[in-house]
This record gives structure tokens, C-alpha cells and sequence, in this order.
């Protein structure tokens, strides 16, 4: 019972604080004129001091995006975005001359991250998590760096990483993600800003989680940040990513392309509590989610996890996939996906079976609520080599109230006669029977159906790492709230 | 214009005297709008979402003629029925397009049920026709509908008046082949149960020789309320063939329809479902079977529809694929708005019997109401190691053990069948294309039981 009245005073909390991260910080910002073109990126460039061959290879991207249609096939439906009405840089001005400890940040960003719940000063940090937080486009602050390297781990901005280990970004950057693979991860490649750089090397179990926070503030900013994380022989990291952005009336994009690659008995753990400002009861405002994330088992024996929680944005696009090269390499995908009011999802994974013995295991969950529209679109492909190899899918929706919709799109490829593929996926609402029994011993409806739905999303839960598993319970509830009665 | 389906059309007007139902306006403005829409759209091809597995290659690369009469009269040795010897049975049969009179039998036809050929039917009673053909099945963004409706030529008419209940199944055998050069035809049947009514319909689609054809046929079916219709399929064209079949179906209050689509031919084949359940209490069970070798390649879409409460559908594919053939299953549940209490299960299996076989599987749900109980499956895999370890430690050989694994794996998809005489025609049919020494192998155990 102390758990249930536990969740039910979470809930009642969560339910008047609505989107608590909804808040503006004022701050002053350095932005790049507004629109995109050559000089833009030449500029971003310039701004992070970048190598000749980042900045051919960001103006190769532009030039080619130029040339991209935008994809129809999706689900979701939104109005054309304007490339040109949006900044592409937009960083504190304090950072301009980049401090070279907490103590030097701006008081005003680090209060931000306070209320967000982020704790920057590393006495208070949650023991053994250790963060890199992006506000808007730059890195601010990147904790237990030092811890990190006695151990030869890198955790650092992508901008510093490419000073600092340029052989290694260069080797990596769009080996998982070419910048032609699709219209947004294509402008990503010419424009990011930031993102966070990991580097693990051989034999090291990296002793931490690694998180990191991104946040939108500024207005009419897109945030393209670019992810790498390489995980050398023998090698295991948790990373996890967390993401919340003010309340405004226009749809912000964030386009961010992650890329994670994994050697020889290497494995990687990612997970993602995703919480974008969704946009009001109405639909207006909100953030466009559209990123690309995808992950190379390049070495035998090599893992890539992918859990996502996914409880923001106006419009959820992404399909965090694994590349299953290397024999007896595994990928699996656990997802929450959680739509309410207006909100749009269109996400699930890839799994592309190319080695021998490979396997890969996907559960997906989805919710959808009020007037949302959630869609699991996945790929399962086995190749003509991957012989032994194994893939397990279920996908599971649940549907509360009568105007939301959910759709299930798997795609089974199977070229391999040794390669078994088993799918299942089922789409129902609420059961009455257990509503009615938490309602009879006097629980209210908001908080049965916050119940149940943390019932059906457990084995998901139950992926992610202790300290965020609680707050992805509670995001679950808040997610919900207002879709009954 | 499109260049590669250019011949497909080119000689439309000339054609237009000879089709069915040339001396009426209606026919000949439908058929104007299906030639619009097919010229406007084209071939289908793999960038459209319904036709991302299967590429109609022999369509680009062949130049297919239009049936003329000659083609009719080629020469059928054995007519491919399910029930072999049994004179009774009413059946319609069209060779290369053409109605064979001299083959057909519809003289045991209870009162109040007319078979009639495409433009029989449109000489007989055109106003009753008018008001169901090309009115149940959706042409937009279906160009090969579109094409058909254009060129139909050939084609089965049945009509099952109120409360009339036909115990005998009938058959509408369409065979083609044996022509000197590529040609194309187009049935067109209507299939309309009036309330009360019951019925079995056995469409068949046979291919002589080895010479390539196309056979792009179009059913639209008319469930009734409180009708019962079963409606079963068998392709079994020939080697070079190219096959495209759709159905459209709309079921009414507290009707049933039950269909089941035996492929087991044609080098490359397209079977379409569209089934809306617009009664209550509808009810329908899509099922099907194939078996694939060499380089054929089969293709089983079916989008089912719950457009109203209550309403209750069931599908079972299942398949063999051998060498190199290839199969596609792509089933789509979708649940409109306010069609509450919906309840869809859909399922997908294919063994795997050659490392070069694909299966390629997209079984979707779409849904739009809450009050719902929608679940798909798909399994693709090879034949259960284990299990045929068991069989071949009990002295079984590997051949036959292959062969029982199949067998039972291939039941539970005909089991689906509910008219008993069909089910068992139609497995008979399946497991006599099972590789060839699974013969051997029964022959093994005949003489292993003689000798004990």
C-alpha cells in the first residue's frame, strides 16, 4: 500500500504543477543572425574553432540538404517548417569566454538548472552520475571530468572533443549516420552545435552514468545537437540523456543525430527520459522532436541498449535503431511512448541483422490519450548472412478515451531462412475490471488509471537506471493527467 | 502517358466496340474514368507504401497483347476444378477472357441464383448491374482496379436472391495460356448476396503451357444482411504468369464473410483484400495459404475495415517458400472512429525452406477508436530443428519428417476453411507441390507398412 499512496501523492503533485519546466530563463544570449545559409555555418564554425576538414565536411552536408525533399511518408502531420525562420546558434553570452570552472558560470544558468532539478555542483551530485548539460547550443558545464579521466574515459562537449581528439571524431563523426541519410540528420550535419562526445577505451567499465541535459530557452532557436559515443574493446558505459524546454507558442525544432558504436565484446547503454514542452491543451507551440539515433555493433559480442521514455514534444519523430554488423552482437529496444492532448508520435526502432547469431529484442509501449495519434512504425531485417539470427517484437498500445488513435507498422524483412523473426503486437483500452477494483478500494480515477499504465510500461521501466526510473514514474503520471473523466 | 504501360491501352478506342456492355453510355463513361486514372498514375511501383515489396517487373518488361477471340479457343485437356468427376457442380469457365460454353455447366442452378457472364449480365439486366459495379471497391490510388475497369472483358456475374440458400458450391474458372504471343485479360465479377441468402463461390485461376500472360481480374462482392457467403480462391497460374487479384467486399448487418486464397503458382502474383464491415455484427475471416519456388514471387495484401460497432474479423496467412521465391504479406486492421467494440486478430507465418527464400511481412493496425481488441502476429523461420530431430531419432526419414512438419504446419491456415469438402480439396492441391521427394518418402512408408 506505501507504494500506491506514495504514486498517488506523486500524481496529485505532479497534476497542479502541470509542465513545471515550462519557465523562460533571462539570460543574455550571442545569436547567429537568423536564417540558414554558408555563411551561417561558416560562422557556427568559426565559433567553436573548428578544423578545416569539420567545416567542408558541415558545407558538403548544407550543400547536399539543399537538394533534399522533405520525407511524406510519416504519420504525423504538421505545417511545412521555414528553415529560414529560425536561429541556428544561440548561446549564454557569458560563455563567450568559456569558464574554466563551475564557480566561473553564470549564476543565472546554474539557478536554471536548479529548478530543473540538475544538479551542476558536484557535492550535490546523485553519486555516480556524472552530467554534461547543453543550454540551447553550447555546452556549459560538464561535471566529474577529472574522476572520469583517471580512468581514460572521455566525457566531453563535442566542440572540445574536436580539439582535443580530432583523429577519433574524424574517424567516427557520420559513420553510423552519413550526412545523407535523411532530410533532418542532413542539416544536423552542417549546423550542429553541440552535443556530447564519449570515448571509452579498451577494458574500462566506465565507473559512472553519464548523463546529459539539454535545454531549449532562447526563442525561435532550433537545438542540433550531435551525440558520439565510441565504446573501444571490452568496454561498458550508461549514458543517459534527459531534455525540457520553455513553454512558448511556436513549434521549436530539434533535429539531433546520436551515434554510438561499439567494438569487439564492447556494450552501450543509452537511455533517453524525454520531456520537450508538448505543447498546450490546444496543440500550439511545442516541440518538433525529429532525431535520428542509431548505433553500429561493428565488433563480435558487442550490445547496444536503447530505453527511451518519450512523454514530450508537440511531435515525436525518431527511430533509434541498431546495426547489428559484428557476430553474436546484440541490440535491444525497450520504449515508453506517451501521447496526450494534441501530441503526435511516430517512433519504434531498426534492427538490421547483418552478422551471424545476432539478436535483438523490442518492446514498445505506447500510450495515447485525449486527441493523440501515436503511431509504432519499426524495422526488423535479416540479412542473407545472418544466419542463427534471432528477433522478438512486441508492441503493445493502450487507448484512453474515444478520439485518440494508434497504429502499429512493423516491417519484417527475412532473407535468411536460419533467421527467426517472431512479432506480436496488441491494441487495447484500459481493462474496466481493473479499474474497477483499484476505484472500489477507493482510489480515484486519475490515480487507477496512472496505476495500471505503470503497470503495463513496467517491464520498460524496470530498464532504466535507479534514479531515473523514479522520475520517469512520475513523468508517466503527469503525462496522463487530464485523460480521464 | 506512362511509356511502359503504353501497350497496356494503346488500343482503347478501336477496342471499345468489342468490350462487354459497348452499347451502354454508363459503361463506357466507367470505363473512360478507370483509363483517366490509369494514365494519370501509372504502374504501380515500389515508392508507393502498398507496393514497397513487390516490384512489377514482368509488367515493365513484357508487351502484352489484348485477348482476341482465337485466344478463346485454345485447348483445355483437363478443366482444373476443385472436384474432379463430380458433374453436378454448376460452373462458369472463361479461357483467355472468353466464355466456354462448351465447358460450362450452370444447368443444375437452384431458383434464385443467376450466373451470368460479364456481358450476359449487362445484356440481361443492366440496371441491377448498374447499381453494384464499380460501386463497392475504391479505384483512387489503385491503378491496376482503375486499368481493369477500363478493359474488363470477361468476368462472372452471381446474384443469390433473398433468403435463398445454395448448398452446392459454384465454381467461376478463369484458365489462360497457350497463346502465341504475351496477352492480357480482365475479369470482372460481381458477387451480390441478397438478406437471408447463403452461398459458396470458388474462384479458380488456371494457367496452360509456359508462355507468359497477365491476368489482372477485379471481384466485388456484396454481402447482404444476415447473409452468408464463402468465397474461396485458387491460383494456380503457370510458371511465367502474372497475376493481380483484388477483391472488395462490403459486409452488412450480421453478415458473414469468409474467404480463403490458396496461391500456389505464376511467377509473380498480387492477391488484394479490401473488406469494410459496415453492419453491425458483421463478420469476416480472410484467410489464406501459398507455396512459392524457383523465382515466383507472391504477395497477399488485405486492408479490413471495422467502419461500425461490433463488428468481428479473423485472419490466418501462412506459407512455404522454397529456393529462391519470394513472399509478402501485408494485412492492415483499421478501426474508424466510433467503431467501438471492435474486435481484429491477424496472423502471418512463412517457413523458410532454401537459404535464398525472402519473406518480406507488414502487418499493421490503425486505430481510431478506444474500446478495441486488436492483436497481429508474424513468425518467419525455418522448419523447427528440434522437431525434426524427434521425428528422424524415431527412423523417420528426413525427407518425410520434412514433409510432416510442413504439413502440420501448413493445417492450422486450413483448418480456417470451414466447408469441409473444400478444405480437403484445397490441402490435397497444396501438398502435391510439395518438393518432390516427399513422394519418394511416402512411397517409403507404404512399402514399410506392406512389409510389416
Amino acid at each position: 500500500m506505501g507504494a500506491i499512496t506514495n504514486t498517488v501523492a506523486q500524481v496529485r503533485e505532479m497534476t497542479e504543477e502541470k509542465y513545471k519546466y515550462g519557465f523562460v530563463t533571462h539570460i543574455e544570449t550571442e545569436t547567429a543572425p537568423k536564417g540558414l545559409n554558408e555563411d551561417i555555418i561558416r560562422f557556427i564554425s568559426a565559433k567553436k574553432s573548428e578544423p578545416g576538414w569539420l567545416l567542408d565536411w558541415r558545407l558538403k552536408a548544407y550543400r547536399y540538404w539543399l537538394n533534399m525533399s522533405e520525407p511524406r511518408w510519416q504519420k504525423p502531420q504538421f505545417p511545412e517548417i521555414d528553415y529560414q525562420d529560425a536561429y541556428y546558434y544561440s548561446a549564454p553570452k557569458s560563455m563567450s569566454d568559456k569558464p574554466k570552472s563551475l564557480d566561473e558560470v553564470d549564476p543565472e544558468l546554474l539557478k536554471t538548472y536548479e529548478k530543473l532539478g540538475i544538479p551542476l555542483h558536484e557535492q550535490e551530485v546523485l553519486a555516480g552520475v556524472a552530467v554534461d548539460a547543453v543550454f540551447d547550443s553550447v555546452s556549459v558545464a560538464t561535471t566529474f571530468k577529472a574522476k572520469l579521466e583517471e580512468v581514460g574515459v572521455i566525457f566531453c562537449p563535442i566542440s572540445e572533443a574536436v580539439q582535443r581528439c580530432p583523429d577519433l571524431v574524424k574517424k567516427y563523426l557520420g559513420s553510423v549516420v552519413p550526412y545523407t541519410d535523411n532530410k533532418h540528420a542532413t542539416l544536423n550535419s552542417a549546423v550542429f552545435t553541440d552535443g556530447s562526445f564519449v570515448y571509452v577505451p579498451k577494458g574500462i567499465r566506465c565507473p559512472m552514468e553519464l548523463s546529459t541535459y539539454f535545454r531549449i530557452n532562447a526563442e525561435n532557436t532550433g537545438q542540433f545537437e550531435r551525440t558520439l559515443i565510441i565504446a573501444d574493446e571490452d568496454s561498458y558505459v550508461s549514458y543517459l540523456e534527459g531534455c525540457t524546454a520553455p513553454m512558448r507558442d511556436e513549434n521549436q525544432l530539434h533535429a539531433a543525430v546520436v551515434e554510438l558504436i561499439t567494438l569487439d565484446n564492447a556494450e552501450i547503454k543509452y537511455s533517453t527520459v524525454q520531456n520537450w514542452y508538448p505543447g498546450d491543451k490546444n496543440g500550439r507551440g511545442g516541440i518538433y522532436n525529429f532525431v535520428t539515433k542509431r548505433g553500429a555493433c561493428r565488433g563480435r559480442n558487442s550490445k547496444i541498449s536503447w530505453t527511451q521514455v518519450e512523454t514530450g514534444s508537440a511531435i515525436t519523430w525518431k527511430y533509434p535503431s541498431c546495426i547489428l554488423q559484428g557476430d553474436n552482437s546484440v541490440g535491444e529496444f525497450f520504449s515508453i511512448a506517451i501521447t496526450n492532448n494534441a501530441q503526435q508520435a511516430d517512433t519504434g526502432t531498426k534492427m538490421i541483422h547483418l552478422g551471424q547469431n545476432t539478436k535483438s529484442k523490442i518492446i514498445s509501449k505506447g500510450i495515447s490519450a485525449g486527441r493523440a495519434d501515436q503511431t509504432y512504425r519499426g524495422l526488423v531485417r535479416m540479412g542473407p548472412k545472418a544466419a542463427g539470427a534471432r528477433n522478438y517484437t512486441q508492441c503493445d498500445s493502450l487507448l484512453i478515451g474515444d478520439t485518440c488513435g494508434a497504429h502499429t507498422v512493423p516491417y519484417i524483412e527475412s532473407k535468411n531462412k536460419k533467421a527467426l523473426v517472431e512479432h506480436e503486437a496488441t491494441t487495447s483500452k484500459i481493462s474496466e475490471d481493473q479499474l474497477f477494483y483499484l476505484r472500489q478500494r477507493g482510489i480515484d480515477e486519475e490515480s487507477a488509471v496512472a496505476l495500471v499504465v505503470n503497470g503495463f510500461c513496467r517491464e520498460v521501466l524496470q530498464q532504466l537506471p535507479m534514479e531515473f526510473a523514479v522520475e520517469a514514474q512520475k513523468l508517466v503520471g503527469i503525462s496522463l493527467e487530464g485523460s480521464v473523466g | 502517358m506512362h511509356e511502359i504501360t503504353e501497350h497496356l491501352v494503346k488500343n482503347f478506342e478501336g477496342q471499345l466496340p468489342h468490350l462487354p456492355g459497348s452499347d451502354l453510355n454508363w459503361v463506357e463513361a466507367m470505363r473512360r474514368s478507370g483509363l483517366e486514372l490509369f494514365n494519370d498514375v501509372g504502374l504501380p511501383n515500389t515508392k508507393m507504401e502498398e507496393w514497397k515489396y513487390t516490384r512489377l517487373r514482368t509488367l515493365e518488361d513484357t508487351r502484352f497483347q489484348p485477348v482476341n477471340e482465337g485466344n478463346g479457343a485454345a485447348k483445355v485437356d483437363q478443366l482444373p476444378t476443385l472436384f474432379t468427376g463430380q458433374k453436378e457442380i454448376p460452373r462458369i469457365v472463361f479461357v483467355n477472357g472468353c466464355l466456354r460454353t462448351d465447358l460450362s455447366d450452370l444447368d443444375n442452378l437452384p431458383d434464385g441464383v443467376l450466373v451470368h457472364s460479364l456481358s450476359g449480365s449487362l445484356a440481361y439486366d443492366p440496371v441491377w448491374v448498374r447499381s453494384y459495379l464499380g460501386r463497392i471497391g475504391q479505384m483512387d490510388s489503385r491503378p491496376l482496379f482503375a486499368l481493369n475497369t477500363a478493359m474488363m472483358n470477361s468476368g462472372a456475374i452471381v446474384r443469390v436472391r433473398k433468403g435463398v440458400i445454395v448448398k452446392s458450391p459454384i465454381e467461376m474458372i478463369f484458365v489462360a495460356g497457350l497463346t502465341n504471343v504475351p496477352v492480357a485479360y480482365y475479369p470482372r465479377n460481381l458477387i451480390v448476396l441478397e438478406e437471408n441468402s447463403q452461398a459458396t463461390l470458388i474462384n479458380i485461376h488456371d494457367g496452360l503451357g509456359v508462355g507468359p500472360y497477365f491476368a489482372n481480374s477485379v471481384t466485388e462482392v456484396d454481402v447482404g444482411n444476415n447473409a452468408n457467403l464463402r468465397h474461396y480462391r485458387v491460383q494456380t497460374e503457370n510458371l511465367e504468369a502474372t497475376h493481380i487479384g483484388s477483391m472488395h467486399v462490403r459486409v452488412a448487418n450480421e453478415a458473414n464473410y469468409e474467404t480463403f486464397s490458396m496461391s500456389a503458382g505464376g511467377r509473380l502474383s498480387r492477391t488484394e483484400a479490401f473488406v469494410r464491415l459496415e453492419g453491425e455484427g458483421a463478420h469476416c475471416r480472410v484467410n489464406g495459404a501459398y507455396f512459392m519456388k524457383g523465382r515466383e514471387h507472391c504477395d497477399n495484401t488485405t486492408v479490413i475495415e471495422h467502419v461500425v460497432p461490433h463488428t468481428k474479423c479473423r485472419e490466418v496467412f501462412k506459407g512455404v517458400l522454397d529456393d529462391e521465391a519470394c513472399g509478402v504479406f501485408q494485412g492492415k486492421i483499421i478501426v474508424h472512429k466510433d467503431a467501438q467494440k471492435a474486435d481484429g486478430h491477424q496472423l502471418s507465418r512463412a517457413l523458410l525452406l532454401s537459404d535464398k527464400a525472402e519473406m518480406d511481412a507488414k502487418p499493421e493496425l490503425e486505430i481510431y477508436a478506444d474500446d478495441v481488441k486488436c492483436s497481429h502476429g508474424a513468425t518467419s523461420g525455418q522448419i523447427d530443428e528440434s522437431a525434426l530431430f524427434y521425428l528422424r531419432s524415431r527412423g523417420i526419414p528426413d525427407a518425410l519428417a520434412r514433409n510432416m512438419l510442413i504439413r502440420s504446419f501448413m493445417a492450422e491456415a486450413f483448418e480456417e476453411i470451414t466447408d469441409e469438402k473444400v478444405r480437403d480439396a484445397m490441402a490435397n492441391l497444396f501438398m502435391h507441390r510439395l518438393p518432390a521427394q516427399c513422394f519418394l518418402s511416402e512411397e517409403w512408408t507404404r512399402d514399410k507398412l506392406s512389409n510389416e
